[in-house]
C-alpha cells in the first residue's frame, strides 16, 4: 500500500511537465521542488536535531555565488558542483563551530548574525560579489548529453536530484546516525552519559544539513543563471524555516508540502497583491498560533482519528 | 576636525542610540528569554510615527515621546495577545515575532512609502557646540547625553526601585520569583512596554541622523543581536560596553574597510562567542 503510493507519486512528480499545461507551471514546479530539498535540509537540523536556524540562506546563497565564480573564471560544470559544494561544506563547517557554542535561542541568535554576515559580504563586497546587482552566469549544463535548457528537461533533472535529496533523508532518519541525531534533541544530557559525542552528533548533522542547503542554491543558480544578495536575505532563511514548520518538523513530507505551500502561494499571491510579505508575516503567525504542530502531522492526527472513530463504531465496542 | 575625531563622535551617537535599542532587548531576552526580532521594527516604527506627528506641527520632543508611547502600546498588545500564548515556546516565539515585523515593514512601505523620510533636528539643536577650541554637532552631543541620562535612569531603577529588584529577581529565577509573591506575567507587560518605548524612542531621536526608509528595521536589529550577545542579555552594563564597542566598529569599519565593514562588526562578536558565550558581562545560564 504504501509502496503503491510511493510508487504512483513519483509516477505523477515524473509526469509532472506533461499534465501541469504551460512552461510557467513547469518552472513553478522546478522551484518547488529546489526549495524542497532546501527545506528538507533545514529539516535535519529544526526537525531531528531540535536546533532552528535561521542563517541557513547564508549556507544556501555561498553555493550559489561559489558556483556563479567558479563559472564566470571559465571553468567546467563539474568544476562548478564541486567547488560549490566543497565552499557550502566549508562554511557549514565554520557556522556549525560557531553556532554550536549555543543551543536553544543562543543557537538562533548566531545564525542570525553569520547569515546577515553574508548578507553583509554578498551586499557590499562590491569586488567579489558584484554587489546589489548580482552575478549572472550563462548556460546550464548538459549531463550525459542531456540538455537541460528546456523548462522541462530541468525540471526531471531537479526531480533526480530530489529524489536521491528524499532517499538520503529517509536513510538518515532510520540510520542509528539519526537515531542518536534524535536523541541529543530529546536528551542531550542523557546521550551525553550514554557515551555520545552530542557534540560532534550535532556538527555532523549541520554538515549534512548545509550539504542539501548547498546542493539547493546550486540547483537555484541554475535555474535562474542569476544570483543577488536577495537569496541571502533574513527573509530567505525565514522562508525556508517557514517550509519546514508549516509543513511539519521532523516529518519526510512536511518539508516538502510546506515549501510547495509556500512556493505556490508566492506566485499565486504575489500575481493577486502586491504585499507578499505581509501574507508570508501573516501566515507565519497563523500557522504558529492554530497550527503549531504543521499542516502534515495535523492531518495525519486528524485521519488517525476518523480512522479510530470508524473502526470504533465498526465494533460496536466489541473489546 | 579631523576625520578621526569625526568618526569618534558619530560612532558615540550611533553607540547611544544603540543602547537604547538594545537595553530593551536585552532586558527582555533576559527576563522573558523572547530573541524578540520586532525590535528593529520598534525602532523604525518609532520614527515612523514621529514623522507623522511632526508632519501635523508636532514639537519634536512631544513626538518621541509619543511615538515611544505609541510603539510601547503596540507592544504591549503583542505581548498580551500573541507572545503570552507562546510561553516557553521559543521557536514560536522566534518564528511570530519575525513574522510580525516582515508585517510591520509592509505597513510601514504601505503607509508611508518607500522615499526615505528625514526628521529635521530641533532648532535649539542645530549647529555646532566648540569645546576644547574643537566643534561638535550639538545635535550628535544631545543624543550621547540623552543616552547616559538613560543608561543612570535605568540603572537607577533597576538597582534602586522595587519594581527593578523584581525584574532583577524574575531575571535570575523566574519560578522562584513567583513563589514570593511577585507577578512575574504583569512584569513580563511592563519590561515589554518600556523596552518597545525604548526602541521606538531611540527612532524618532535617531531620526535627524539616520532618516526613516523601509529596511531600517533590518539594519539595527543585527546591531542590536550584536551588542546583545557581545554584552550578555539581561545585563545593563553589558549592553552599554556593547553599544559603544558596536558603535566604534561599525563606524570606522566602514570608514576603513567598506567592504568588509559587516565582517569587522560581527568578528569581534564571534571571538567573544568562543571565548566566553555568556557574553562579556553575562552571567553563566544556569
Amino acid at each position: 500500500m504504501k509502496r503503491l503510493a510511493l510508487a504512483l507519486s513519483v509516477v505523477i512528480l515524473t509526469a509532472a511537465p506533461l499534465w501541469v499545461g504551460g512552461t510557467y507551471y513547469v518552472n513553478i514546479a522546478s522551484q518547488i521542488l529546489i526549495f524542497a530539498i532546501f527545506a528538507l535540509g533545514v529539516n535535519v537540523l529544526v526537525g531531528y536535531a531540535g536546533l532552528a536556524s535561521l542563517g541557513h540562506a547564508g549556507l544556501f546563497g555561498i553555493a550559489a555565488y561559489a558556483g556563479a565564480q567558479v563559472m564566470n573564471a571559465g571553468h567546467g560544470h563539474v568544476a562548478v558542483a564541486a567547488g560549490a559544494i566543497a565552499m557550502t561544506l566549508v562554511a557549514s563547517a565554520a557556522f556549525a563551530v560557531l553556532a554550536l557554542r549555543g543551543t536553544g535561542l543562543g543557537f538562533v541568535m548566531i545564525t542570525v548574525a553569520l547569515g546577515q554576515i553574508v548578507w553583509g559580504v554578498a551586499y557590499r563586497w562590491i569586488s567579489l560579489t558584484n554587489g546589489d546587482n548580482g552575478i549572472s552566469i550563462k548556460g546550464r549544463p548538459s549531463p550525459l548529453g542531456l540538455s537541460l535548457a528546456s523548462p522541462a528537461g530541468f525540471y526531471w533533472a531537479t526531480l533526480a536530484v530530489f529524489l536521491v535529496a528524499v532517499v538520503s533523508m529517509a536513510i538518515f532518519v532510520t540510520s542509528p546516525f539519526g537515531a542518536s541525531v534524535r536523541g541529543t534533541r530529546d536528551q542531550a544530557r542523557r546521550m551525553n552519559a550514554l557515551g555520545y559525542h552530542v557534540w560532534m552528533i550535532r556538527f555532523l548533522a549541520f554538515l549534512f544539513s548545509g550539504f542539501w542547503s548547498g546542493v539547493a542554491g546550486l540547483l537555484y543558480l541554475y535555474y535562474n543563471q542569476f544570483v543577488s544578495p536577495q537569496v541571502v536575505a533574513l527573509t530567505a532563511s525565514a522562508e525556508a524555516l517557514l517550509m519546514v514548520i508549516a509543513g511539519g518538523t521532523a516529518t519526510l513530507l512536511g518539508p516538502i508540502v510546506g515549501s510547495a505551500l509556500v512556493v505556490i502561494m508566492k506566485n499565486v499571491a504575489s500575481a493577486y497583491i502586491e504585499r507578499w510579505n505581509f501574507v508570508l508575516g501573516a501566515i507565519f503567525v497563523a500557522i504558529v498560533v492554530f497550527m503549531p504542530e504543521g499542516l502534515v502531522p495535523g492531518t495525519m492526527r486528524l485521519a488517525r482519528w476518523a480512522m479510530t472513530a470508524r473502526r470504533f463504531n465498526g465494533s460496536e465496542r466489541g473489546r | 576636525m579631523s576625520l578621526w575625531l569625526v568618526l569618534a563622535v558619530n560612532s558615540i551617537t550611533l553607540g547611544g542610540l544603540l543602547f537604547l535599542l538594545s537595553a530593551g532587548f536585552s532586558l527582555i531576552f533576559g527576563l522573558m528569554k523572547i530573541p524578540n526580532l520586532t525590535h528593529g521594527s520598534f525602532f523604525m516604527l518609532g520614527a515612523y510615527f514621529a514623522t507623522s506627528l511632526i508632519a501635523r506641527g508636532v514639537n519634536f520632543w512631544a513626538a518621541a515621546l509619543v511615538g515611544g508611547l505609541l510603539v510601547a502600546a503596540f507592544g504591549g498588545i503583542v505581548e498580551r495577545l500573541i507572545l503570552r500564548r507562546l510561553a516557553g515556546a521559543e521557536l514560536a516565539q522566534v518564528l511570530v515575532t519575525l513574522g510580525l515585523s516582515f508585517m510591520v515593514a509592509d505597513v510601514c512601505l504601505m503607509v508611508w512609502t518607500g522615499d526615505p523620510i528625514r526628521i529635521d533636528t530641533p532648532s535649539a539643536l542645530r549647529g555646532a557646540t566648540s569645546m576644547l577650541g574643537l566643534g561638535f554637532p550639538t545635535y550628535r552631543l544631545a543624543i550621547s547625553l540623552i543616552a547616559v541620562i538613560f543608561a543612570a535612569a535605568l540603572w537607577a531603577l533597576l538597582e534602586r526601585t522595587r519594581l527593578g529588584a523584581m525584574i532583577r529577581a524574575g531575571v535570575d529565577d523566574p519560578a522562584m520569583a513567583r513563589v514570593v509573591g511577585i507577578r512575574v506575567s504583569r512584569l513580563f507587560t511592563v519590561v515589554f512596554c518600556l523596552g518597545a518605548w525604548l526602541a521606538g524612542f531611540a527612532g524618532v531621536i535617531g531620526g535627524p541622523i539616520l532618516s526613516v526608509y523601509p529596511g531600517l528595521d533590518q539594519e539595527m536589529l543585527p546591531l542590536a543581536l550584536v551588542v546583545v550577545i557581545l554584552g550578555g542579555s539581561g545585563s545593563l552594563l553589558g549592553s552599554l560596553v556593547g553599544s559603544f564597542v558596536v558603535g566604534f566598529l561599525y563606524n570606522f569599519g566602514q570608514a576603513m574597510f567598506p567592504e568588509l565593514a559587516y565582517v569587522v562588526l560581527f568578528l569581534p562578536m564571534l571571538i567573544v562567542l568562543v571565548l566566553r558565550p555568556q557574553g562579556l558581562f553575562g552571567r553563566q545560564a544556569a
